[in-house]
């Protein structure tokens, strides 16, 4: 078991270090001087020096990339060129929207999917299998953001039930209690996990499907347990790592829609975040940001192939 | 060839994507023609008109001309529906070349990595560690950094597909290269490019197909989620995802700005969805088996 942690995160390096090249790359390619780029329209030939000095761009390649993944290394990813703060310090304040959105939402879509798709798969070709994979077609071809803004037509505008925009903070001194915070985030959240709940519950008709046509499901069936526990305890438990694996997938979809839904519903966490960064053209936040959502992603899938162990006894690493 | 039309067009899902996919195109070529004005022209007399109005609009020269504002106007005086017309144009056009695009890297990388076992293991790492990256964060900073023009944005939705069809290509050679008949062109002394290109390939179209047709679904939709946010085409081309961004602003009095637009973006990427699924069940049923749908 400790062998398999070990192995598997020795692994991760080359992905990590791939990734890292990548991001840095990424500022690399902007056409022109980065310096003059970042500097503006308006900066002198002196700024531009300065900026140039400051990045360190006047060192060979390797040596930048070098100097820069030692500071990643260690936690630092270098200052915003417009807002002039670390980047850590930056994402460290946005994360609680970014997370209070991305947790509810995957919470949400597995409590609504996994029991549709079990359901769809019992009775399949039934009305709910076929509602399901209308609903699964039309999840991936409706964007959060169109979702987003009928909902806030409906809800906020039509009915006045739910407040149109904003977030309120579940931690600290502006806290109003988890009753507002999870009152300002219904919409979105409801929003974001359309997609999830289409992903989440085809895989998981798909593999109780499969389940269900074992051996050992006609064996319990025989010996007269009840097609509830038949569902749960023999079907679904056995249908457990494909379903769990397109949630670990689901993570970088997700991740995508978080950035989506906070600019939809003025939310301030890492995705609107990114977005001013990029109009800003702060390029050491939008490799922040980037480098932190692929770790983050690259780790929580990690946390899926552990599970494995745990949900699947025959599976022994 | 008939036959595989036949059976294509057997199958409801493609007759329908593909109907839908044809009205569009068609609605894009002839935008001109189908009562629109300049889709850039401001009238000021006409900021906000509601929709359904039938009106003057007033044209950049000057001259002034009989319109109907099917979807309204914006807060700059333009026609909603010109600009959903023309807006067309752009989305087809990105979720074609995108899919071109990520098909032909991807494929010529897959191919590579397949036959040429030294090559594989470096180049399938660095597809590991492009497939890290959260697929519209990889997209957004690739805008960022190249500038937003229509062949940067193509690219930038691309690269974050190439992986997946470098896999799946890859996947497929393994398997093929195994088959007698390559063994066969191999003996025959065949040049590997001649094996790669007319033997291999050939065998790999159906499922890459398949994988463009999603590849442009997701494209379309990237390409609208990336102007929506402000990140994608400059302002004064009128893209789906543009022209929703500026009704954000005015969302709760002209709703319309925003929803008609989605009008046109749902079903579109809904048609090609669907035309994806019917040619995965008629082409490359194996690989319908296998995603279980």
């Amino acid at each position: 078991m400790l062998r398999f942690l070990l192995q598997r995160l020795l692994a991760l390096v080359p992905v990590l270090f791939t990734v890292a090249v990548i991001v840095f790359l990424i500022l690399r390619l902007t056409p022109g001087d980065p310096a003059a780029v970042i500097a503006g329209n308006n900066a002198t030939n002196a700024d531009i020096d300065r900026i140039r000095e400051q990045l360190g761009l006047t060192k060979p390649l390797f040596t930048q990339f070098m100097i820069w993944l030692g500071g990643v290394s260690q936690g630092d990813l270098g200052y915003s060129f417009y807002l002039g703060k670390p980047v850590t310090e930056l994402i460290a304040q946005r994360i609680e929207p970014t997370l209070s959105l991305a947790a509810g939402t995957m919470a949400l879509a597995v409590l609504v999917a996994v029991p549709l798709g079990t359901l769809a798969a019992w009775r399949m070709g039934g009305w709910l299998d076929r509602m399901l994979s209308g609903f699964a077609v039309a999840g991936f071809s409706v964007p959060v953001f169109v979702i987003g803004y009928v909902l806030i037509y409906i809800f906020a505008i039509e009915l006045q039930w739910l407040p149109v925009q904003g977030y309120r903070r579940l931690f600290g001194e502006f806290s109003q209690g988890v009753g507002a915070w999870a009152y300002q985030l219904v919409l979105p959240w409801l929003s974001l996990a359309t997609i999830y709940v289409a992903l989440i519950a085809r895989v998981t008709r798909a593999s109780v499907s499969e389940a269900l046509t074992e051996d050992y499901i006609r064996t319990a069936r025989a010996k007269g347990v009840t097609e509830q526990v038949v569902l749960l305890r023999h079907a679904l438990a056995n249908a457990a790592v494909p379903i769990v694996t397109v949630i670990g997938i689901g993570i970088a979809l997700l991740i995508g829609g978080v950035v989506v839904t906070e600019t939809v519903y003025a939310i301030p966490g890492l995705g609107s975040l990114t977005v001013d960064a990029v109009l800003n053209r702060d390029f050491p936040v939008i490799q922040g940001v980037v480098l932190f959502f692929s770790v983050l992603y690259v780790l929580i899938n990690l946390l899926v192939d552990l599970s494995y162990l745990w949900l699947d006894p025959r599976i022994r690493y | 060839m008939n036959a595989i039309f036949r059976k294509l067009l057997a199958n409801g899902s493609i007759r329908f994507g593909a109907s839908v996919l044809l009205l569009l195109i068609v609605v894009a070529a002839i935008a001109p023609w189908l009562g629109t004005v300049d889709p850039a022209a401001m009238d000021s007399g006409n900021i906000n008109t509601g929709s359904g109005t039938v009106g003057q609009f007033a044209l950049l020269d000057g001259s002034s001309v009989a319109h109907t504002f099917w979807m309204g106007a914006d807060n700059f005086g333009r026609d909603i529906y010109s600009r959903v017309l023309y807006g067309t144009r752009v989305s087809l056009l990105v979720g074609l070349f995108t899919a071109l695009v990520a098909l032909l890297v991807g494929g010529a990388l897959g191919m590579l990595a397949g036959y040429f076992r030294a090559l594989d293991m470096v180049l399938m790492r660095f597809m590991d560690g492009l497939m890290a990256i959260p697929a519209i964060l990889l997209a957004i900073a690739l805008v960022a950094a190249l500038g937003a023009q229509l062949w940067t944005v193509v690219v930038a939705i691309a690269i974050p597909e190439i992986p997946r069809v470098t896999r799946l290509v890859r996947s497929l050679v393994l398997t093929l290269r195994e088959e007698p008949f390559v063994e066969a062109a191999r003996a025959l002394a065949t040049p590997t490019p001649v094996i790669l290109l007319r033997h291999i390939l050939p065998n790999a179209m159906a499922p890459l197909i398949v994988q463009g047709t999603f590849i442009a679904a997701s494209a379309v939709l990237t390409e609208a989620i990336l102007s929506f946010l402000g990140l994608g085409l400059p302002a004064d081309i009128p893209t789906w995802g543009n022209i929703m961004a500026e009704g954000r602003v005015q969302f709760t009095q002209y709703p319309g700005n925003v929803l008609f637009p989605a009008l046109f973006l749902v079903p579109t990427v809904l048609a090609i969805n669907l035309l994806g699924d019917g040619l995965r069940d008629v082409l490359d049923p194996k690989f319908a088996k296998r995603s279980g749908a």
